[in-house]
């Protein structure tokens, strides 16, 4: 709509106030999302340096390139940084901390100084984490099932253990800052269900933080004690019941794993109306859809322990209830589908991810259904199949989601534009990377290799060689975002307020933001994505 | 601000009934009343913490959310206890599988 | 071009062009609230959410007992035998009253009493609070010399001694965590009290009060229950009989 190419403004976030104490010290929640991004990549970065040591050692049926004790220590920390330091908080910290409060019309989130906090405790449990990894590792697995983890082990249970606990608590402040601004302080006139898509997101996703972390935090300081005290909690052989260790161990992270998916979920749902220009197909069945997975997402946890000892009937029960959790999920695809349907697509990158997310979500998700069974899960239990199955969901699902989110707002968050060309570029290979490493996975998987193994079966190798083929591509393709993101902070053409031509609170302030996001609290009088012209005004 | 303002002898009623609730929970478990002992005990603790709830933490005259908060994170207990003990009760039931 | 989807049309909101002037407010309104009002429900809202994470943490404590005493529920009896119900049964009547001192912190606040009135409702909170930790601290040290504290030096003289020491596992681990929080909450009402005693509440602004009274309460609410489930279970318990 603009003639005159786009200006930035001149007194926004990021520069009122310079040096490191106004950052460090900020409570201001969009730049506690860069801080949260910085720190997020370092993480990302460095569990992706793992998986490449795993992939390395898998390229040849035996345990050459590094010992076995320590390939266990490989997929550990890979798990552990990966799941704890980057999936769980990557969307919540920095995408729905930046947009939260705009998109609710507010001038920040309900307790900015929690926000804050909450970040050096994200900062303290990843130092933990780290210098458990620097001396000497962890060997558990990310899961640290006791025994193993409470009196076998040799490695730095504690140590990484304490690490997670504290690094939960930056989870719990986060969701509960979410809820607590979606309640109270919404704009006038915005109602919930005129909220944006992304919103409804993040407070299904707060939900299952505030609920669940809990319990593996005093999970994880049982395992501490019992492994410092030689206490009788969770090691049979000292009286206790492994078993229960995986029940409250998995009461959390089975949900921890919609923690991952759900934001995805939401800024799914924001790049395909923008990219359709149409309203999403079925606004209700959407939000309430979020809702539905958080809630049912914490009644399946026992269908991790189909072969542990749990009872059979337990072990029908969450099957039958594992079934139920993918409804609400199919009902988020198929109402994408139906937006996309006559609507007007533009290839753009963020659209790209949000494709890319559409199919490997739903080939991930049918997958679970294969290890919902419980009949089926006993074959494929502790195989490659599990490997490839949350491999699917976690990168080709969550880390599509937040690439597209990152693509689709950056222009909000910084100003400028990225290089479309490269987007589309990376966007692409990190598809067929993606592909190339994880689907021979499933079928290494479905013929029996099992997973956590530093050897195999030489039948294996050629899925072995071309997962890791695809796992280098993959990781180039990754670094192809981070080089030109950087770039396009001096680089790049200024962004302008609404480069997409969105509709959304975000898109009517400048890009970047002024630190109190609005001059006044905005009057909401209609749902704040509308492509299509109301009913209410009539047929334009 | 507003907030409701109780009267003092509401706080001291309930002071008393956490005291006699405490003083009958002690009592009746000195005596053996089989499966009737847990369900005594669990009954005046809960009926404790609603008073508590109820009127030291004044959900009474709290709105709708809050109610709701409470309560689910209760329920939430209940799913954590419920869920968990399906298995242990159910444990042995199907010839061949562990105990 | 009647075919082509819609123009971005005019923003549905309306952003006020006029600023922000600043108006009087009260001096503990924070900047980003519009109102008291907002910020004391968002204060209150904001403590009940994470008392659902202290329920589910703590809950994760119940469910290890709910297991075990389910697996050994005669060795869970005898264990709890030994505990001192006198003991334990004054605690509990601390806590209650320690309750009441709080809520009545509560509403002199919210009635804009006097300061000092304030602080001395808050200074008996914290005193029933020592006294709470005073008696816990007697009967660790009676667990210490009677060699029933779960780890190398366990030594148990009855019937069960294996689930007599995941009883006291879990004894120690639930209520040490319970006087951690009894510590932390009497820290926080230390802190309350001095602001109280510079003449920070009154009607208009009591929320931090309200919000330590809420977590004063909760950490009540969990020994009510920690009480009959570690403390009158064995009761009755004979050696042999049930």
């Amino acid at each position: 709509m603009e003639t005159t190419a786009p200006t930035a403004p001149t007194l926004n976030y990021l520069n009122n106030g310079y040096g490191l104490k106004s950052w460090l010290l900020t409570k201001d929640h969009k730049r506690i999302a860069l801080l949260y991004l910085w720190s997020i990549t370092a993480f990302f970065f460095l569990g992706g340096f793992f998986a490449l040591m795993i992939r390395i050692e898998l390229l040849t049926p035996a345990s050459d390139f590094v010992q076995p004790d320590t390939y266990n220590k490989l997929f550990t920390m890979h798990g552990v940084v990966m799941v704890f330091f980057f999936l769980i908080p990557s969307i919540p910290a920095v995408l729905g901390n930046f947009l939260v409060p705009i998109m609710v019309g507010a001038k920040d989130l309900a307790f900015p100084r929690i926000n804050l906090l909450s970040w050096y405790i994200y900062v303290l449990g990843g130092l933990f984490t780290i210098v458990a990894a620097v001396t000497g590792g962890v060997d558990t697995g990310w899961t640290f099932y006791a025994p193993y983890s409470t009196s076998a082990s040799n490695s730095h249970v504690i140590l990484a253990g304490v690490g997670i606990f504290i690094t939960g608590f930056s989870s719990i402040l986060t969701g509960l800052n979410f809820i607590v601004t979606v309640h109270r302080m919404r704009a006038p006139g915005l109602t919930w269900f005129r909220l944006p898509l992304f919103v409804w997101a993040m407070y299904a996703t707060s939900l299952i933080m505030i609920l669940g972390t809990p319990v593996i935090a005093i999970t994880v300081l049982l395992v501490a004690v019992e492994r410092g005290l030689h206490l009788g909690i969770f090691d049979p052989a000292l009286g206790g019941d492994p078993i229960l260790f995986q029940h409250l161990f998995w009461f959390y992270s089975h949900p921890a794993v919609y923690i991952m998916i759900l934001p995805a979920m939401g800024v799914v749902s924001e790049l395909v109306q923008t990219f359709s220009r149409k309203n999403i197909f079925g606004y209700s069945f959407v939000a309430f859809s979020s809702l539905a997975i958080a809630v049912i997402g914490f009644l399946v946890w026992g269908h991790h322990l189909f072969v542990s000892g749990q009872s059979t009937y337990a072990g029908l029960m969450f099957s039958l209830i594992s079934f139920f959790v993918a409804i609400p999920s199919a009902v988020k695809v198929f109402n994408w589908t139906a937006t996309l349907y006559k609507g007007s697509i533009s290839w753009d990158s963020p659209m790209l991810y949000a494709f890319g997310f559409i199919g490997l979500f739903t080939i991930g998700g049918l997958t679970g259904l294969f290890l919902a069974t419980l009949g089926m899960d006993i074959h494929l239990h502790d195989t490659y199949f599990i490997i490839a199955h949350f491999h699917y969901v976690m990168v080709g699902g969550a880390i599509m989601g937040y690439l597209g989110g990152l693509h689709y707002w950056w222009p909000k968050i910084t100003g400028r534009m990225y290089p479309e060309g490269w987007a589309k570029f990376a966007a692409l290979n990190i598809f067929v990377g993606f592909n190339l490493t994880f689907f021979p996975q499933f079928i290494v998987g479905y013929l029996g290799m099992p997973r956590r193994y530093a050897m195999y079966a030489p039948e294996f190798q050629i899925y072995n060689v071309l997962s890791t083929a695809g796992a280098t591509i993959l990781g180039a393709g990754y670094l192809i975002p981070m080089i030109y993101f950087t770039w396009s902070l001096k680089g790049a053409a200024i962004a302008g307020d609404n480069p997409w031509g969105a509709r959304g609170l975000e898109w009517e302030i400048p890009s970047p933001p002024p630190t109190e996001n609005f001059p006044a609290s905005p009057i909401v009088t209609e749902n704040t994505h509308q492509y299509a012209p109301s009913r209410e005004v009539g047929i334009v | 601000m507003s907030g409701h303002v109780a009267p003092k002898t509401m706080y001291y009623f309930v002071f008393a009934a956490l005291i006699v609730g405490t003083g009958l929970t002690v009592l009746v478990a000195f005596f053996d009343l089989g499966v009737f002992n847990n369900i005594l005990m669990l009954s005046i603790a809960c009926a404790k913490a609603l008073l508590v709830i109820l009127f030291f933490m004044h959900v009474r005259w709290s709105s709708r959310l809050t109610w709701l908060v409470v309560a689910s994170g209760f329920f939430w207990l209940i799913i954590l206890f419920g869920i968990t003990m399906t298995d242990y009760l159910t444990r042995g039931m199907v010839p061949g599988t562990p105990r | 071009m009647s075919d082509a989807p819609p123009r971005y049309h005019p923003p549905p909101v309306a952003i006020h062009p006029e600023g922000h002037a600043p108006t009087p407010h009260h001096p503990w309104l924070q900047h980003h609230f519009d109102s008291m009002e907002q910020q004391a429900e968002a204060s209150t809202l904001g403590m009940w959410v994470f008392l659902v994470t202290e329920i589910m943490f703590f809950g994760g404590l119940f469910m290890a007992y709910l297991v075990y005493r389910h697996q050994s529920p005669m060795g869970f009896q005898e264990a709890s035998h030994h505990l001192n119900i006198y003991w334990g049964a004054a605690n509990t009547a601390i806590l209650i009253v320690s309750s009441l001192t709080m809520a009545l912190a509560v509403r002199a606040a919210q009635t804009s009493q006097p300061a000092k009135v304030q602080v001395r409702w808050l200074l008996a909170t914290i005193f029933f609070g020592l006294c709470f930790l005073g008696i816990k601290a007697i009967e660790y040290t009676d667990k210490f010399r009677d060699h029933i504290v779960p780890g190398a030096h366990f030594q148990w003289e009855g019937l069960y001694p294996k689930p007599a020491e995941q009883f006291y596992s879990l004894y120690f681990a639930m209520t040490g965590l319970h006087a951690l929080h009894m510590i932390i909450g009497i820290g926080i009402m230390a802190v309350i009290a001095f602001l109280a005693s510079r003449k920070t509440f009154d009607s208009d602004y009591y929320t931090p009060v309200e919000v330590a009274g809420l977590y004063w309460h909760f950490v009540d609410i969990v020994w009510i229950y920690l009480f009959p489930l570690l403390y009158l279970i064995g009761r009755h318990y004979t050696p042999g009989g049930h």
